[in-house]
């Protein structure tokens, strides 16, 4: 087993861009770590903070939140909301001694297939340099494969 | 042979204590039923007049306070095993309460606040020591644990009673109940259900009146020239727990013009209370540019402590950080 660390990222995707964005980036190809673990929502804004906490109490390393451009929400302005929230979570982050970078968010129309995949690859990378969220007593989100058993050429 | 009854304190301020004998009269419907066989507030009795007795022989034990060292997590456990029914009576065996806020500092920085201080004159800078010799043999003081932790993370526990400290009103029901209960006339609840206190938010039994909330900036209470009276305080940039908090206290605070701090803890199907007030605070802020955002959320100097004021110990991030 290599030692190098694989982060657990759990990504919640809008509904109506950047789950499409994600869909467009699979169709396109366009390759993005395997690290990230995209959650659908119908909105940014039904992005309950619990969902943050929840996951990263539970493993996950990173949380990555999408939502479509401002002004360009499904349901008129709730991704402010999810704004507005994601700038709260960070403040108590810091509280807890959680470094704030661990949450990111990222708006990405259904078009921006390849922002998206360049964010969540440049997330990774970012998480991976943070370490793991060592939580006491918490085993790892995913047991690591002994060896790779896949790869592409 | 009347039922036994016991009552106790961990890591607690004691105003559980005085909730109960507040209860008036009630109290002596207690007597009159109970045989009180450890309250160390009210009555002397030793631990091993506990330990003599044999397992699951009190009926009721109200237990309120966190368990912050190994003296209260011993008395948890012998208490769970002596006790057939055992409450998590107030906010700190609920959900660690203000004691249960240190878990935001490490043990070392709490020993400093309390023994180096401004408040402590110890020029010798002297620290408990959880072991120490003597010629006479080698005392011992109770192990100081890294986390406070609630009740129910430590043993198991049959019935919650929120509140800092609960209603008395809601005490002296609680008490009839169990008394009819020993009389034949009700049944107990489901084990695990929360008593004395009522399931939605705090914001149902308040009488304030409530339009859309928009919010330019948080204000502390005192800061306002003049609070509307008869308008929600959290539409008045006070932040208010109301949203996420359970009722059954009859929102005193608010109905007093104060805000709800959140002493009753989760709501039902709260997950977890800070992150439920993190969607309600955020929300109603009336912004939708990060910078003005940034200046409004300023307004919340500590928001970890606004919004776990009560319940940071049973909060998903340090529930996972035990460290014990």
């Amino acid at each position: 087993m290599t030692n190098t660390f694989e982060p657990v990222i759990i990504g919640f995707t809008c509904n109506w861009c950047s789950y499409r964005a994600a869909d467009l980036a699979g169709t396109a190809r366009v390759k993005y770590p395997p690290n990230i673990r995209l959650i659908r929502l119908m909105c940014s804004g039904r992005l309950d903070p619990t969902f943050v906490f929840k996951a990263l109490s539970s493993g996950a390393d990173g949380v990555l939140i999408t939502g479509c451009h401002p002004g360009e929400c499904h349901y008129l302005e709730q991704n402010y909301k999810a704004l507005r929230r994601y700038l709260m979570l960070r403040r108590v982050l810091v509280q807890m001694g959680i470094e704030p970078e661990r949450i990111r968010l990222v708006w990405a129309s259904a078009a921006e297939g390849v922002k998206l995949a360049q964010e969540i690859a440049s997330f990774t990378e970012e998480i991976r340099a943070l370490g793991p969220l060592n939580w006491n007593g918490i085993e790892p989100a995913v047991a690591q494969p002994e060896k790779e058993v896949a790869y592409e050429t | 042979m009347k039922p036994k009854f016991a009552m106790y304190w961990a890591a607690s301020c004691g105003g559980c204590e005085i909730a109960v004998l507040n209860i008036h009269e009630k109290i002596l419907d207690v007597d009159a039923n109970f045989e009180v066989v450890f309250w160390p507030v009210a009555m002397d009795a030793k631990i091993k007049d506990v330990e003599a007795l044999p397992d699951g022989d009190i009926l009721l034990t109200l237990f309120n306070g966190g368990i912050r060292n190994a003296e209260n997590e011993h008395m948890a456990h012998l208490l769970r095993r002596k006790s057939k029914i055992l409450v998590a009576f107030g906010s700190c065996a609920n959900e660690g309460c203000i004691p249960g806020l240190a878990n935001l500092s490490s043990q070392e920085e709490i020993f400093d606040a309390v023994y180096a201080g401004v408040s402590t004159n110890n020029p010798l800078r002297v620290r408990p020591q959880f072991n120490w010799q003597i010629p006479e043999g080698e005392l011992h003081i109770p192990e100081f644990y890294p986390v406070l932790r609630t009740l129910d993370q430590v043993v198991n526990v049959d019935y919650y009673i929120p509140g800092c400290p609960p209603e008395s009103h809601q005490i002296a029901a609680v008490i009839d109940h169990v008394i009819q209960v020993l009389q034949g006339k009700a049944e107990l609840p489901p084990p695990g259900s929360v008593l004395g206190a009522n399931g939605t938010t705090v914001c149902d039994e308040c009488t304030r009146r409530r339009n859309v909330k928009m919010i330019k900036k948080f204000r502390r209470i005192q800061e306002l020239p003049e609070i509307d009276p008869t308008l929600c305080l959290l539409e008045q940039g006070i932040p208010c727990n109301g949203p996420a908090t359970r009722n059954g206290c009859g929102a005193l605070c608010p109905k007093a013009g104060a805000q709800c701090i959140g002493c009753y803890g989760p709501a039902a199907g709260v997950v977890d209370y800070g992150a439920r007030l993190i969607a309600a605070f955020a929300s109603v802020i009336d912004s939708n540019d990060p910078q003005e955002i940034d200046r409004i959320l300023d307004g919340l100097p500590d928001p970890a402590g606004q919004i776990y004021r009560f319940n940071l110990a049973k909060s998903l991030l340090r529930k996972a950080r035990k460290e014990v």
